[in-house]
């Protein structure tokens, strides 16, 4: 389903943010950069503090202070979201990047019908007629799959379950018809068959509307099913990314190789898992090295100094310096 | 069922209802109407055994009744009906001396929460064995130096607060202080539910270190299929405060024989380098406030008949530590 244009639909181009705290600078995110294309799945996956969420923030420019967007670029069709003023910022969020996040009861108003929020989306950045309105809300309810929508615009949030909930915060994305979605653990909180539904839905979603979707989660079983492609994050910073086949199949950064190695499927039930040792470091004044040579056994002399990208193929880029053979040990 | 010789823990039959209405007001109108006060069977007969040294998982979604059950097993909440005992000693009467309550720690999901944010770890951890008298007090340092080293922290940690640690820290910490009153059965609520996955993986590599070494039996309550996969020797389903399917887990895994195990584990997320055509899964989990009748899985299964509403299945023996609660489990199987 990939358009073949030449502008991608999004392009984070060496993007920086930072927070200036008290104990110094927490550099968040540090030059990452990726692209998402029209009607493409991207799966950006990563632990607690690898940057994965301030990086969704910092693409709506959501990011308030102390947090900075320091330097880099954000060109969405073409046009750079940054140097925009607030106001013209208020134009494409909501409208033609829409957010979902991970707690419903966190985005949706306990006090106001379900209906009257998916409105408010809409009226905020189109004119039109009551009953247009209403029948885009009953669609974009339907298109979620909440049973008997035209009942329901009228329920408040705490009669639906937290799975109903999570599909009332996606038809409000979606009812605006945004070009691109950014969705932020958004199934992390749901019981596992829920959560399958949900990804059925999205996926179908995409493959029929052609918007964009980034969603970002620190489960790789999950994304491994759902995206076209994987950006892996590690304190920070991008180490590797690649279609989804590329990255599961054949991961090339030492974190993901040790990451994927990690988890219980990957492991005879009753053996040790190979755990990766150490902890991830501060990002508290953190260098330009790669972060994770702390906790690499493959690390050399070099690691230290800023990694340049190594590009394997068209779709395929490590940042590593003494990357493993091809499946060596995977 | 009987009672299997080693039997460590044995449930029979176990209930929790929960009140839905409190007050003079709701009293009074109930005398009024006549009308039966409003509850939910958070957990509703169940009956499994864990026999010494074994690992038992307890697996389920939301409002199945797996955190209730463990809240009973801990001591921390009361059965209203059934048979709790641990070695064959009911277990109000272990709850009610104080030394013997010792016997089954819990390990919690979040460890922020469940350490005092005010005690030194010295104390959080060396606090109980003293006070309980299993050491004295003047051992009190060497004691959970000791155990801190068992649970892969070094000396340095003895005077520092929880808020001083990374979360996978706290839970060692949280896992030696369950240590510390040598405890029978060790229950483990969703322990590694909230931790990164490279963290996740040093967690459970200790949790199985210290089983081997320490002989423990343990209770491994999660909604992570692959984690149980990976430790337990057996699993319980549960699905709204009732077990469905008791099996070894690798039986489990791949021979289910209630229609809802199969359900989660198809719905269950795996590692694969192909997009996955996702099912569509069928249904909400009802609320457990107003369970459907017969068998609550019904509105969600494909294979259902009008016996499945008209009354509960009986969890039957199908297989030597097999049992499932479904009436059509062999043409599912």
């Amino acid at each position: 389903m990939k358009d073949m244009q030449n502008v991608p639909l999004l392009e984070v181009d060496g993007l920086n943010t930072s927070f200036n705290t008290r104990a110094g600078v927490v550099r968040s995110v540090r030059n990452v950069s990726f692209e998402v294309g029209r009607g493409e799945v991207l799966g950006i996956v990563g632990e607690s503090g690898s940057g994965k969420s301030v990086t969704g923030l910092s693409i709506l420019r959501l990011i308030d202070p102390p947090g900075k967007i320091v330097s880099g670029a954000i060109r969405f069709d073409g046009e750079d979201l940054i140097p925009l003023s607030e106001r013209q910022m208020r134009k494409v969020r909501g409208a033609r990047i829409a957010m979902v996040f991970q707690n419903p009861m966190m985005t949706l108003n306990p006090v106001q019908k379900i209906g009257d929020q998916i409105a408010e989306a809409l009226t905020e950045h189109e004119r039109l007629s009551a009953q247009e309105v209403r029948a885009r809300c009953i669609a974009a309810l339907e298109a979620v799959g909440i049973p008997s929508p035209e009942e329901r615009l009228n329920a408040y949030p705490h009669e639906f379950s937290g799975g109903m909930r999570q599909r009332i915060v996606i038809a409000t994305a979606l009812v605006t018809r945004p070009d691109l979605i950014i969705a932020d653990e958004p199934t992390t909180a749901l019981d596992v068959t829920i959560q399958a539904q949900i990804i059925h839905q999205m996926r179908q979603l995409i493959d029929q509307t052609g918007a964009g979707l980034i969603w970002i989660s620190h489960d790789l079983a999950t994304l491994s099913e759902l995206a076209d492609r994987i950006v892996v994050m590690y304190a920070g910073t991008v180490v590797e990314t690649g279609t989804t086949a590329e990255i599961i199949g054949n991961p090339r950064h030492p974190y993901t190789r040790r990451l994927l190695a990690s988890v219980p499927s990957a492991n005879e039930p009753g053996q040790p898992l190979r755990q990766i040792p150490g902890i991830m470091p501060s990002l508290l004044d953190i260098g330009d090295g790669c972060p994770f040579a702390s906790r690499c056994d493959r690390r050399i002399e070099g690691c230290e100094r800023p990694i340049p990208a190594e590009r394997l193929s068209p779709s395929r880029s490590v940042w590593c310096i003494n990357m493993p053979e091809e499946r060596e040990d995977a | 069922m009987t009672e299997a010789p080693n039997s460590l823990l044995a449930a029979r039959d176990v209930s929790k209802v929960f009140p839905l209405e409190r007050g003079l007001w709701s009293a009074m109108s109930r005398k009024m109407t006549g009308r039966p006060m409003r509850r939910v069977r958070a957990v509703d007969a169940v009956s499994f055994d864990v026999a010494e040294g074994e690992t038992v998982g307890v697996v389920g979604e939301s409002g199945c009744g797996k955190s209730t059950l463990a809240k009973m097993l801990a001591g921390l909440s009361h059965a209203n009906g059934g048979d709790l005992r641990l070695r064959g000693v009911p277990l109000a009467e272990v709850m009610a001396d104080p030394k013997q309550a010792l016997k089954v720690q819990m390990i919690f999901q979040d460890p922020q929460s469940s350490l005092n944010a005010r005690m030194k770890v010295v104390d959080i951890i060396g606090e109980a064995p003293v006070v309980h008298g299993l050491i004295p007090r003047s051992e009190k340092e060497a004691y959970v130096r000791d155990l801190l080293s068992k649970v892969g922290l070094g000396p340095e940690a003895l005077n520092r607060y929880p808020h001083q640690f990374s979360g996978g820290q706290r839970q060692r910490i949280g896992i030696a202080r369950a240590l510390a009153v040598k405890p029978e059965l060790l229950i483990c609520d969703e322990s590694v539910a909230a931790l990164d996955v490279s963290v996740q993986a040093q967690i459970i590599n200790l949790l199985m270190d210290l089983r081997r070494d320490l002989g423990l039996t343990m209770l491994f309550i999660s909604h992570d299929l692959s984690v149980i996969r990976h430790i337990c020797d057996r699993v319980v389903v549960m699905y709204l405060g009732r077990v469905v399917e008791i099996a070894p887990t690798d039986q489990l895994f791949s021979s289910p024989c209630h229609p809802y195990t199969r359900m989660l584990l198809e719905g269950m997320p795996r590692i694969s380098t192909e997009r996955r055509t996702f099912l569509e899964v069928k249904g909400e989990i009802p609320s457990p406030l107003d369970p459907p009748p017969g068998c609550h899985f019904n509105p969600r299964c494909q294979f259902k008949t009008d016996e499945c509403l008209a009354s509960r299945p009986p969890l039957d023996h199908i297989a030597p530590s097999r049992s499932a609660a479904c009436i059509r489990w062999r043409e599912i199987g």
